[in-house]
């Protein structure tokens, strides 16, 4: 399932560390990365045998988190914000759209697998509520009417041409082993 | 001037990122004359003398929490120190902004206390949705290690250090300190009992300080500038600045540095512009969602800093300042923040998993037309269960609990029960709102 290259990748995690365990955070990601947005069971075996861990160990860390996706996801991940500073200037507004445009429901993600809804609590960026995030980029004070435009101009390019959520720069390049 | 610039003068150079212009900044010079020219214990008793107050939340001094650690680590018993960067504090968004527009003042920061903490490895745990921020703190690591500012002999002494950057995967509890460092070892975001605290077992059962962003970027400016600059800021126990996060219904919501004891009225009125379309401010959340809101009369007496705010029934916390204009349903607004609290809930103790669950059915059946006048004391009830009969008599294994009770039973019933009564008669709200959410609350 995993590429040799993914593998070796969680190994330099693994030495980046005093107790290696610890790099499973990052295992998870690189496997997410590798899968397409989601870690399927078969990637959480591979990093088991990668790690020296248990598969139901590797399982239970991973279902605890948020951002490790447990499903395959739309190629556009959109965050919309829900909570206080959002809720408070209208981002209801914002799913009310997603839902009359694309019949997305939080958790949901559209039958033609573009897009994947999620609303996430507090996104640090109540200065710009409410705010939404697409492949972990932000739009800040987001009306629906922009948001209408940036899913027509989500459909119209097809595929993302830049995902930040995609874990590559922060493996590797991080210093300590001298960048 | 209460609003002041030192830790985000530079915020809005964007070239700041990049170490040649930190450096034309004078950054680096303090963590240089620190690690050349001043002891361990001389940093310690600077941060002591200063009054330092942790900014993340609980308001711990922060010399008193590094008094804690040993003076002699070794290499099987070696000290580690982790910045706490997993900001999610509903309402507050400084620390983003400072680690995405200034990274090199929390890595100067961080390579001053590493020094006074004898700390060979430390560690940013950045929060999993913040990644432009880890990318730019990822390279300005580079930078810094490139400089040799980082890593072994830094700034030609005998000191070495290295910094590592782990991101969190999205789970509000592992802001708090003990569950972050299970996060950090690869485990599920759970909190540990206390004591032991993480001075004497902390991270891999090691000593460990854990500070947040904000505090860690105030070491710099300690050090070149003296304590008793720092003390001339703020008041007597709450010194220096605080960057409070103002957001909700203000004409101008974003991070303003002031000087701690700064009145309310003016942070609303003057600083952020006043209240939207001219209304009414109802009622605010000074330090973040867990801390309990105040109505406006009992704002416009209230200072902002640790003692005043406390005094005043609430908390500084986190420092995210949410304001409510008159055309807010408080019940709405709580009904919003205890399905936050149910959903970040860790599930390891009892209280907290079922109680958070068991508050929000409460709140969302009142708003669902169908409560009962029994409601009312059903939700104190829990509340009490949670977070105990006053503040800070915690019946949870963390915080979090605490964080669920306190916004509803010292907030939102002790100044608002009116309204959640409406909303049981009526089955509306005193605004003419009717069952559901509306667009905006």
């Amino acid at each position: 399932m995993l590429s040799e290259k993914a593998k070796e990748a969680i190994r330099v995690q693994m030495k980046r560390y005093p107790v290696s365990r610890s790099a499973l955070g990052h295992a998870l990601y690189i496997a997410q990365e590798e899968c397409g947005g989601w870690v399927p069971g078969e990637a959480v075996k591979d990093i088991a045998e990668v790690m020296g861990m248990d598969p139901a160990d590797v399982q239970s860390m991973m279902s605890f988190y948020v951002m490790y996706n447990k499903a395959p996801t739309g190629k556009y991940l959109i965050e919309v914000c829900h909570n206080i500073s959002c809720a408070l200037l209208g981002a209801k507004l914002l799913f009310d759209v997603l839902e009359r445009k694309c019949h997305l429901h939080p958790g949901e993600t559209s039958e033609d697998g573009l897009f994947t809804l999620k609303g996430v609590e507090c996104s640090a960026a109540c200065g710009g509520a409410p705010a939404v995030q697409i492949n972990g980029l932000f739009y800040e004070n987001c009306t629906p009417q922009q948001l209408e435009a940036l899913i027509e101009q989500c459909r119209a390019e097809g595929a993302p041409k830049e995902n930040l959520y995609n874990a590559a720069y922060t493996p590797e390049r991080t210093p300590k082993d001298g960048a | 001037m209460p609003q002041v610039r030192i830790l985000t003068k530079w915020l809005d150079d964007p070239e700041q990122p990049k170490i040649a212009r930190a450096m034309e900044h004078g950054y680096y010079a303090a963590a240089r004359r620190a690690v050349l020219e001043m002891q361990p214990d001389e940093i310690i008793d600077l941060v002591k003398a200063s009054g330092l107050r942790g900014r993340g939340g609980a308001g711990a001094p922060t010399g008193m929490k590094w008094g804690f650690m040993p003076k002699e680590p070794t290499q099987q018993r070696p000290s580690y120190l982790i910045c706490n960067a997993d900001e999610s504090e509903p309402g507050t968004y400084n620390n983003r902004e400072l680690m995405e527009k200034d990274p090199h003042q929390l890595i100067e920061g961080m390579i001053i206390s590493a020094y006074a903490l004898r700390v060979r490895t430390m560690f940013i745990y950045i929060r999993g949705e913040m990644v432009l921020a880890a990318k730019i703190l990822a390279d300005a690591l580079s930078e810094a290690y490139a400089k040799g500012f980082l890593g072994e002999n830094i700034f030609g002494s005998k000191f070495s250090t290295d910094l590592i950057l782990h991101r969190g995967a999205g789970a509000y509890i592992c802001g708090e300190e003990t569950a972050l460092m299970d996060s950090l070892e690869g485990l599920r975001g759970h909190p540990r009992s206390k004591p032991p605290f993480p001075a004497v077992q902390g991270l891999y059962g090691m000593p460990t300080t854990i500070n947040n962003v904000e505090t860690l970027c105030n070491l710099p400016h300690l050090v070149n500038q003296g304590v008793e600059w720092f003390r001339s800021m703020g008041t007597e126990k709450s010194t220096g600045t605080k960057i409070v996060s103002v957001s909700g219904h203000v004409k101008k919501p974003a991070n303003y540095e002031i000087t701690m004891g700064t009145p309310v009225e003016e942070l609303v009125y003057d600083i952020a512009g006043g209240i939207r379309d001219d209304n009414e401010l109802k009622a605010a959340i000074p330090g973040g969602a867990s801390m309990p809101m105040l109505p406006k009369e009992v704002l416009l007496k209230t200072n902002y800093d640790f003692e005043s705010l406390q005094a005043n029934g609430s908390m500084l916390g986190s420092g995210g300042f949410i304001a409510f204009d008159d055309t807010t349903d408080i019940v709405q607004v709580c009904e919003v923040i205890a399905r936050f609290y149910k959903n970040e809930s860790c599930g390891k103790c009892v209280p907290c998993r079922i109680g958070t669950d068991f508050l929000h059915k409460v709140i969302l059946r009142i708003l669902d037309g169908k409560g009962r006048p029994e409601d009312i004391d059903l939700m104190k009830g829990i509340c009490v269960n949670l977070g105990g009969e006053r503040m800070m008599d915690s019946r949870s294994f963390c915080p979090l609990g605490d964080a669920a009770a306190w916004p509803i039973m010292w907030g939102g019933l002790k100044y608002f029960q009116n309204e959640f009564e409406y909303w049981i008669r009526h089955k509306q709200s005193p605004l003419g709102r009717g069952p559901g959410l509306p667009a905006a609350i």
